[in-house]
């Protein structure tokens, strides 16, 4: 029995496949899905998306967006989402950087750029911590 | 009978011409290629989200889940976005646009505004004398989200303030390089079409189930994120489409003016060879003539 699980991002298809449970981090706390779950819709907080398939289990980060829930699907519409794998760690650490620099510099004055730059160092936080504690090997 | 000097100064302006057009075809080659890149990475989550309003609207009780769900009773004014070009040279693509809008709207009955993407599509429909409320021009190409999020704002708010109770968008869909046709999207209210082909994996497939969904944190919180922001996406990838369908338009337009400028240079070369040599064989009759009658006053002499 499987649930088919499809994660999207606003420029592409981060990953689908028929999966086995997805854990959400819905903005009410984590969800856990199996097949055959009631029709939800949620939105998401900053977190990481589990996946388990066939024994494996897979991590993306998601920078919030929302889920909808039918009983044989999951679909993830995020506003930004990655495979653990996949992150570049170095350039996360160097944005995490950079917008601590910025925030020093006094970027709260202008309230657009403080905007967006907290976002980028929410960002690059979610980035580091999913890779130190997901990333295999 | 033009000169041969009036004729040259022709088939130079005339290569010039196929210079520039064949320019112009690299140009929109390279965008068009951009274009297709930009709405191939966006339809996946344009359409998943469709998917989910479709859902939404198939919702029992839906009228009171949110009010641009709700369907009105009466209907007194339409909005209508249509989706043109900044320039033209595109052959008949802004033509086509307009005259498959008009052909819909035309005959609606009630008042109809238009809010224009493009140069060109306003300043055809104000010389239709159409009511136009809002233009917006010079759009990037391709657009971020962000570009484009202002027209869903507007749209959403003329909508919800009861100025319109029906918002339509018509856009030129992009099917591959040499077919873009003119389509009509109902945007506002919400409206199921049921899709009767849909094959597993198609990605536009519906659930066809309409058991009600559960919302977290809570209901409003969940529509007041979801509803006018996929609307702002359709918005978004109609645009993407439409500037994509634009670049092949006017690449095609430009390869077509190349060729057949080219045609006209071979032609009038042509003709400027026979020109030529015409004149050429005049003067020699005339030299040859006067050679004859030199000799013949001599021997007349002699």
């Amino acid at each position: 029995m499987t649930i088919r699980c499809e994660i999207v991002s606003q420029d592409r298809i981060v990953y689908q496949d028929d999966v086995d449970m997805v854990v959400l981090p819905g903005t009410a706390g984590e969800m856990g899905i199996l097949p055959h779950h009631s029709p939800v819709l949620t939105t998401l907080k900053y977190g990481v998306i589990h996946v388990k398939r066939q024994g494996e289990e897979l991590f993306f980060t998601v920078a919030g967006g929302i889920a909808e829930v039918q009983p044989d699907q999951v679909t993830v519409l995020a506003d930004a989402a990655e495979n653990v794998e996949e992150i570049n760690i170095q350039r996360a650490e160097e944005a995490r950087r950079r917008a601590e620099q910025l925030l020093k510099e006094g970027a709260e004055k202008n309230p657009d750029i403080y905007l967006q730059v907290q976002a980028a160092l929410r960002r690059s936080n979610l980035r580091i911590s999913a890779v130190k504690r997901y990333r295999r090997g | 009978m033009p000169s041969t000097r009036e004729m040259r100064l022709r088939i130079r302006s005339v290569k010039n011409l196929a210079q520039v057009t064949r320019a112009l075809e690299t140009v929109s080659a390279s965008r068009v290629r951009k274009a297709i890149q930009a709405n191939n990475a966006t339809m996946p989550y344009a359409e998943k989200a469709w998917k989910v309003l479709i859902h939404l609207a198939r919702q029992p009780g839906r009228d009171v889940l949110h009010p641009l769900l709700r369907q009105r009773d009466r209907v007194d004014r339409i909005l209508v976005i249509m989706v043109s070009s900044d320039r033209g040279l595109a052959g008949a693509y802004n033509m086509n646009i307009t005259r498959h809008t008009l052909s819909e709207f035309d005959r609606a009955g009630v008042p109809v505004d238009y809010v224009t993407v493009g140069r060109k599509g306003r300043e055809l429909l104000v010389r239709k004398k159409k009511n136009v409320v809002a233009a917006f021009v010079d759009l990037p190409s391709p657009p971020s989200f962000n570009d484009v999020a202002a027209i869903g704002q507007l749209v959403v708010d003329d909508y919800l303030k009861d100025v319109y109770d029906q918002v339509f968008i018509t856009y030129t869909h992009f099917r591959n390089m040499i077919k873009q046709e003119p389509v009509t999207q109902k945007l506002l209210p919400l409206t199921v079409v049921d899709k009767e082909h849909a094959k597993p994996g198609d990605l536009s497939a519906t659930h066809r189930t309409s058991s009600v969904f559960t919302y977290e944190p809570d209901q409003n919180e969940v529509l007041e994120n979801v509803v006018p922001h996929f609307t702002a996406i359709q918005i978004y990838k109609a645009i993407l489409s439409a500037q994509a369908s634009e670049h092949a338009a006017r690449m095609v337009a430009m390869r077509n003016a190349t060729e057949s400028a080219n045609e006209l240079v071979q032609s009038l070369q042509l003709e400027y060879n026979k020109l030529r040599q015409s004149i050429i064989t005049n003067e020699m009759l005339d030299i040859a003539g006067g050679a004859n009658a030199l000799q013949n006053d001599e021997r007349g002499v002699g």
